[in-house]
């Protein structure tokens, strides 16, 4: 069976692995461009919003390819996305396609669901349970991998003293990790490209700005929806970290929170679930704020409610905390010269603020 | 005299000023861009020659505004800054303590947060833009008023009438319903005044401590019915700076003052580049999916500056 799924950062180079291991032939949607904007803007509803468009045109871009199955995550909680692996079945179907789109839910909400979907995929490709966990782990290993060399690439590429350099080198590594196979490979493929990028010429004397990333899984995960945001702000000089990646909930130990964590600092704002991603934006933002980070940047699909319910939040927290946050609203535009004005101007401000707070610190004032 | 030149190329207006040590203002200049950013900085130049001749020698160039980077290359900037930046920085040169900037240009508002002379917040409007410049200007254009009357005229009304404005195709339609009512013109300008300042508020100062002294800047500013309506939604005095309509330019060649100050000298071409023939042209880079609209800038047939690619292939010119 030819198998699609969503492409999101590099998620696919684990994916792609993963449908090959159960016995099928993946099959890679092209990366998000101008063309699948417009495939999914074609198809979608006016107010859907920006992930689901560009999932719609990265599926039909997919099905060109041959897809005959598209597995997919659903969404948590009182989120559109939820219902949108349903609404791009009905409009593949209404397009004439007969590809199938299944939504792996979470297994703790139903565990029959999940391990039934799980059996049909790898009962057609002749795969036992126990290979199914064997290469699970493989795919897993690879991801983190993946995730680990993009951790890195933000962290370096402030420093970096011939600009973009990073950006070239951290394509090189997606490459080296795409081509392991086996679990040793896999390994030694994550120390090869760690070593890569930290041997990038960097200028370590400089000072740099951290920021979080925090908002919606989509536009955070992939770089085309956010105008590759962490690039540019990492080429203005600030480091970047992440609020989300894939892998997280594996590496509780390393800078990253566990989700109760991340619900419980949020819990003197808002303690109830309100879809999507919206409630870690604002624990994320206050973690961040604690962990002496000097600013956060949202990012939403306009006309996302859980993250204009968190934008509403963060004035708060802002308040509460004194870190300044700054939300973008991502849709179909492709300029990058607004988005580039505001970074630019949150990028003065924070480093004015960081002046301030040391200058009154030499003088030993308090704040 | 030594001076400095502050450029500022909007969507609408284009603006320059001089000013000298003190942040006084020698000369502006505030000229519509027209879509054509090349020549409205050229023609802008040579105005400005014709009008200081020799008596002011140019010692750095700062630029602003969405064409900041095109408008760098075209006349030699010394500091290229966003325009947030430069307009904070006018604002607390021209009105001491300022706390709060409210700035409607022609594409876009914001709104800046000052404390101590610090930006400590800001915003601005992302994916609409009812309520600035150019709506306004369709609206007098589509009444047949000068744009010039129309705050004039909102100051007349005695009942505003309630108009839509949190988007500008509902707020021209709400507009013509009231119209085709009976409302007289004043009582509809003066409502449009309101609604945009509520649009204004709601969007781009949602949840923003909005506290005295306020300054209120940009073309925008020139409307007395705004000025009246924020007045009245805010409940404090607001002030509109002499210079209101080039306090980007203003904040960007302060800032050019300061880098010329470290480097000791200035990258401007001189009012000679007003002459120069510069001509911009575009082709869709083919190397990978991403198909990045790559704009060329040409002084005679030699290109001299390349931008839109997102790998920097085509950014290094040599």
């Amino acid at each position: 069976m030819k198998i699609s799924f969503p492409y999101m950062g590099t998620s696919h180079i684990a994916f792609k692995m993963l449908v090959k291991d159960l016995g099928h032939e993946p099959v890679v949607p092209p990366k998000p461009s101008k063309k699948t904007l417009t495939y999914g803007t074609q198809n979608s509803p006016e107010f859907a919003c920006l992930p689901f468009k560009i999932l719609l045109g990265s599926y039909l871009e997919a099905i060109e390819q041959g897809a005959e199955l598209i597995i997919t995550s659903g969404g948590a909680g009182p989120c559109r996305a939820g219902y949108y692996g349903v609404l791009h079945q009905k409009i593949l179907q209404d397009l004439g396609h007969d590809t199938k789109i299944t939504v792996m839910e979470s297994p703790y909400r139903d565990i029959i669901d999940f391990l039934g979907k799980i059996r049909s995929v790898i009962k057609p490709g002749g795969v036992s349970w126990w290979t199914f966990i064997r290469v699970f782990k493989k795919a897993w290993e690879k991801l983190k991998a993946l995730d680990d060399a993009e951790i890195l690439s933000h962290e370096i590429r402030p420093f970096e003293i011939s600009r973009g350099e990073t950006t070239k080198v951290f394509k090189k590594c997606l490459d080296i990790i795409d081509e392991a196979y086996t679990l040793k490979e896999i390994q030694e493929a994550a120390e090869v490209t760690k070593k890569m990028l930290k041997s990038i010429h960097q200028d370590r004397s400089r000072r740099v700005l951290n920021v979080g990333i925090v908002g919606e899984i989509y536009v955070v995960l992939e770089p085309f929806a956010n105008l590759e945001i962490e690039t540019m702000l990492g080429e203005m000089g600030v480091q970047t970290h992440r609020s989300i990646y894939l892998s997280d909930w594996t590496r509780e130990n390393t800078g990253f929170e566990s989700k109760a964590n991340v619900i419980k600092a949020a819990s003197p704002y808002i303690d109830e679930l309100f879809g999507g991603h919206g409630i870690c934006s604002v624990g994320h933002t206050v973690l961040y704020s604690k962990k002496g980070f000097d600013g956060v940047v949202q990012l939403a699909p306009f006309t996302c409610i859980p993250e204009i319910v968190a934008k509403s939040i963060l004035t708060q927290v802002t308040h509460d905390y004194g870190i300044p946050v700054l939300t973008v609203f991502l849709d179909e535009q492709t300029g990058k010269a607004g988005l580039q004005t505001r970074l630019e101007a949150f990028v003065d401000l924070l480093g004015q603020k960081r002046d301030v707070i040391e200058g009154a610190a030499m003088e030993g004032i308090a704040i | 005299m030594k001076g400095f030149l502050g450029v500022d190329v909007g969507s609408v207006s284009t603006n320059f000023v001089v000013i000298d040590h003190n942040n006084e203002v020698l000369v502006d200049l505030y000229i519509r861009t027209k879509g054509q950013p090349i020549r409205a900085v050229q023609e802008g130049l040579k105005q400005i020659a014709s009008e200081i001749g020799n008596s002011i020698d140019i010692c750095g160039v700062g630029t602003t505004g969405s064409a900041r980077h095109l408008t760098s290359i075209l006349v030699g900037g010394d500091s290229v800054k966003n325009e947030i930046t430069a307009h904070a920085v006018a604002a607390s040169a021209v009105i001491p303590g300022v706390q709060t900037v409210l700035e409607i240009g022609g594409q876009d508002s914001k709104i800046i947060l000052l404390r101590q002379g610090v930006v400590t917040d800001f915003a601005m409007n992302t994916v609409c833009a009812a309520g600035t410049g150019s709506f306004l200007d369709q609206q007098a254009s589509r009444l047949n008023i000068p744009i010039e009357d129309f705050g004039g005229l909102a100051l007349q009304s005695k009942a505003p009438v309630r108009i839509a404005g949190r988007c500008s195709v509902f707020a021209e339609s709400d507009m013509i319903h009231k119209q085709q009512l009976g409302h007289n013109l004043e009582d509809i300008i003066a409502g449009l005044c309101e609604a945009l300042v509520r649009n204004y508020l709601n969007n781009v100062g949602k949840g923003k401590e909005i506290v005295s002294p306020v300054v209120f800047q940009g073309g925008v500013a020139a409307n007395v019915g705004i000025k009246q309506a924020f007045e009245r939604a805010l409940g404090v005095e607001v002030v509109v700076p002499g210079y209101f309509s080039v306090m980007g330019a203003i904040g960007s060649a302060i800032l050019a003052r300061e880098q010329v100050r470290k480097k000791d000298k200035t990258n401007f071409k001189g009012f000679e580049a007003s002459e120069f023939k510069y001509k911009a042209g575009s082709f869709e880079c083919k190397g990978c999916s991403n198909l990045c609209e790559i704009i060329e800038i040409y002084h005679d047939e030699q290109v001299i500056a390349r931008w839109g690619d997102r790998c920097g292939k085509w950014e290094n010119i040599s």
